[in-house]
């Protein structure tokens, strides 16, 4: 019985999901519900997805990022400026993810050396890393020559459907395998939930938690930097104000999909599963016609919604279960 | 018992500790065997706690010497006194309620090779160590926070034995726990014991203690002043060693008339305590609430003041009846002091002002508008009455000292004018010259003055320290695990009879 509890706990962002998508079956257009537009909510969900599995582990730390978005967009710059130098388009998106976990790893040094919160921080970050794209691109975009790169994240072209999705999508659907299996399989992550879920006990049994933080900033600068490898390859230019506030939807992702900001909680499944749900919103409205603000009001209210609904079972949980006598 | 003395597991010699001028331990001598249930007793502030902390690598002592296994002990801190093999236990479980119990038992010290961790073995000591406890029906993989409390309990208890402990000591394990819970517990001790662990187990439950301690230490006033086995000794005999003799303490005592009632309250009941309370308190006295920490007193504060919900009974605060939030009990005329003085009694980041007129109910014009130079001055009105060390109505509350925080505290009920005042360990952490003052302000608030006509005020005064007790209050009732006893006239009480209506 217990068991089924945490299994629960990622069906019902699933159920809603299910839910949005249907209804937009119903009385959205038919074109919603063709094949072409499912590539497109997954080719949109990627970005944010990507970033979001990062995100995932700094929120089931007790932590937040709000530099996301901004690394994402000095990402996107140093490649092209590597592209522009005559790097090969791999090693250009290397150097790219390399940037990410190098503004992440900052994130996390200041975080455990100068004892400073981390939304403080990476509030600091979020202008200090935006300002240095811009600075370093002076202010424009950077070209760079075509290379495969921008094929990661372009609709299939025809024959090769037997990928069903891009390579880009692959690659964030391989990750979060990964992400999974860090947090079920690796001291690592039962580290990261101990310290989420209880900071003292975990140092004083011992777990090294400076060092497991650092690590997960590290790992969120690392999947902001996947995030704006696709983010180029989208825009297939270098470009310092892309990005802006991407940070709020990979936050809003983890959030629906079960994490909690006060740490411990929070599911790969779930986080993917947010992520959707937000594209399927966006791609809905766009389908049926609604305006942009109508889009807005609905996810804004799915966030809050999604985590009422999660508090209240909690609370309903704690209240039939272990209670003292 | 054995032939010979066995070499004691763990041996303290003449410890001492001060804070400042104060020595909480002066000298404390304390010794485990391996395979006995060492219960160590003694009264709120006797130095249980320091000594713990002491043996936990939390405090490090001024002197004495300590010795594991006969070689020397000197834990620089808590992880230091861990790997070590000393595994303490406290009230507040100290567990990831996130992660399984498996992950729980192992945290730290997970097995396995390049960062992943191996799940079989994992499972596998957590099983064997749950097994030893007699719990083996505890699923590993069940989350912490669903299981039951008890259950946490032997789940940190499991987690001591994985890391190899050498000595474990419980912190009034039992306060949480009911009674089939117990003597759960106790059958795991039990084997525990049975399996050549040495124990300690820190318990104001006398009852207890004798059911399952081998021997006991008893502390008093930072000293050991007796030990022995709990065979050889009735629980009289030990409560009269924590008693003991005690230097007389001056109580300033005015004439009190008693007057109407004010506070009526009948069979009140709350989750999860306090269990149908009943008494009544009068305008010009001071009605005492004693106990255990943990019994219920506070929780019986809190939902008076409707900080927490009832679930029972019928309280009448002069003519209104039933439950109030507190903004209502503020208007109804009665104000509470928290026991928690750094996080709720007083907000440590504002101005002596700000916290003595802190629900502006009498300060603000109309349309709540705030003229900040009336604060000043009502604040500075207080200052002076009360003798408030300060400079002046904006310095900052974290600035004072404890004593003079809890003047501050007193004051805010005072510029409100009530009628009713509930204080909660109104003294706990002032030094000894603000408690007189601050007990010579509580006399005065129940006396009332004459001169003036301002009537007496009625108080309930919760404390954990029993000369306070006796010597302040007109009626003393005891609590013990969330039931209220009878209120006395505090001449029927002696600190023995109060101590043993309290662990009874």
């Amino acid at each position: 019985m217990k068991r089924f509890s945490s299994l629960t706990q990622t069906l019902g962002p699933l159920a809603g999901l299910l839910l949005i998508f249907s209804l937009f079956a119903i009385i959205g257009p038919e074109s919603f519900f063709s094949s072409n537009n499912l590539e497109t909510i997954a080719r949109q969900t990627a970005i944010v997805g990507s970033a979001a599995l990062g995100m995932t582990l700094v929120i089931i730390s007790g932590g937040i990022d709000l530099s996301v978005g901004s690394i994402i967009a000095l990402v996107t710059v140093a490649i092209a400026a590597l592209l522009q130098a005559g790097v090969d388009p791999l090693l250009a998106a290397l150097g790219g993810v390399g940037t990410g976990i190098v503004c992440g790893f900052a994130n996390g040094y200041l975080i455990t050396r100068l004892r400073v919160v981390p939304f403080i921080v990476t509030l600091g970050t979020l202008l200090v890393v935006r300002g240095a794209a811009k600075g370093f691109a002076r202010e424009q975009k950077i070209d760079a020559p075509l290379t495969w790169l921008k094929e990661l994240l372009a609709a299939l072209p025809p024959g090769e459907g037997w990928r069903v999705v891009p390579w880009g999508v692959w690659l964030t659907v391989v990750l979060a395998v990964g992400v999974a299996a860090l947090l079920i399989y690796t001291r690592l992550g039962r580290h990261i939930i101990a310290i989420g879920s209880n900071e003292q006990t975990a140092r004083l049994c011992g777990v090294p938690v400076d060092r497991v933080k650092t690590t997960v900033y590290a790992l969120g600068g690392f999947f902001a930097g996947v995030a704006g490898v696709l983010q180029f390859s989208r825009l297939t230019v270098g470009d310092p104000t892309v990005a802006m506030g991407v940070e709020l939807d990979v936050i809003a992702a983890v959030v629906i999909g079960g994490g909690s900001l006060s740490g411990g909680e929070g599911s790969v499944l779930g986080t993917i599963v947010g992520a959707l749900i937000m594209t399927v919103i966006r791609s809905g409205c766009a389908q049926m016609g609604l305006p942009n603000w109508v889009q807005e009001m609905v996810t804004g209210g799915i966030i809050v919604t999604a985590v009422a609904i999660d508090r209240w079972r909690q609370r309903r949980r704690t209240s039939d279960g272990g209670v003292v006598s | 018992m054995t032939t010979g003395s066995p070499q004691p597991r763990f041996a303290m010699r003449g410890i001492v500790k001060r804070f400042g001028a104060t020595a909480a331990l002066d000298g404390v001598d304390f010794a485990v065997v391996p395979g006995e249930i060492h219960a160590l007793v003694g009264e709120n502030g006797a130095g249980k706690s320091t000594l713990m902390k002491i043996l936990a690598g939390a405090l490090r002592p001024d002197g004495g010497t300590m010795h594991l296994d006969g070689s020397p002990y000197f834990p620089r801190s808590t992880h230091d006194a861990r790997r070590a093999g000393v595994a303490m236990i406290y009230q507040e479980l100290s567990l990831a309620p996130h992660l399984p119990v498996e992950d729980n038992v192992m945290l730290g010290m997970e097995p396995g090779v390049f960062g992943i961790r191996n799940r079989a073995a994992i499972r596998a000591r957590t099983r064997e160590a749950l097994a030893l406890l007699g719990h083996g029906a505890i699923d590993p993989r069940t989350r912490v926070r669903e299981l039951p409390i008890a259950a946490r309990q032997i789940v940190e208890i499991a987690r001591a034995l994985a890391v190899g402990c050498r000595i474990l000591v419980l912190d009034e394990p039992t306060s949480s726990l009911a009674l089939a819970d117990i003597q759960q517990l106790f059958s795991v001790l039990g084997a525990l014991r049975e399996q050549g662990h040495a124990i300690v187990y820190i318990s104001h439950f006398l009852e207890e203690v004798k059911q399952i301690a081998d021997r006991y230490t008893v502390l008093r006033d930072g000293q050991t002043v007796g030990s022995g086995a709990t065979a050889d000794h009735s629980i009289e005999e030990i409560v009269a060693k924590m008693v003991g003799r005690r230097l007389e303490q001056m109580y300033p005592r005015s004439a009190r008339v008693p007057g109407d009632v004010v506070l009526d309250v009948q069979k009140l009941s709350a989750l999860p305590k306090p269990l149908d309370a009943s008494f009544s308190l009068r305008r010009g006295e001071i009605l005492g609430l004693a106990g255990l920490v943990g019994a219920g007193r506070t929780e019986l504060l809190r939902a008076l003041f409707g900080l927490a919900p009832i679930t029972g009974g019928d309280i009448r605060l002069f003519v209104h009846r039933g439950w109030a939030p507190p903004p209502e009990r503020w208007r109804q005329g009665a104000g509470m002091v928290s026991e928690d003085r750094a996080t709720e009694g007083v907000a440590l980041s504002l101005s002596i002002a700000d916290n003595i007129t802190m629900n502006l109910s009498r300060d603000a014009g109309r349309w709540g508008i705030v003229r900040p130079r009336r604060l000043d001055t009502s604040a500075t009105r207080w200052i002076d009455t009360l003798g408030i060390k300060a400079r002046g109505p904006h310095q900052k509350a974290r600035t004072l000292s404890g004593g003079n925080q809890q003047k501050l505290a007193l004051a805010r009920l005072l510029h409100q004018d009530v009628d009713v005042l509930l204080l909660d360990e109104p003294t706990r952490g002032i030094d000894v010259g603000s408690k007189s003052q601050v007990y010579e302000l509580i006399d005065r608030l129940a006396s009332g003055d004459r001169n003036t006509g301002t009537p007496g005020r009625g108080i309930l005064l919760v404390s954990s320290y029993l000369p306070e007790l006796l010597g302040m209050c007109d009626r003393i009732a005891v609590m013990n695990r969330g039931r209220l006893g009878p209120a006395r006239p505090t001449h029927e009480w002696t600190e023995h009879s109060l101590m043993l209506a309290a662990t009874g």
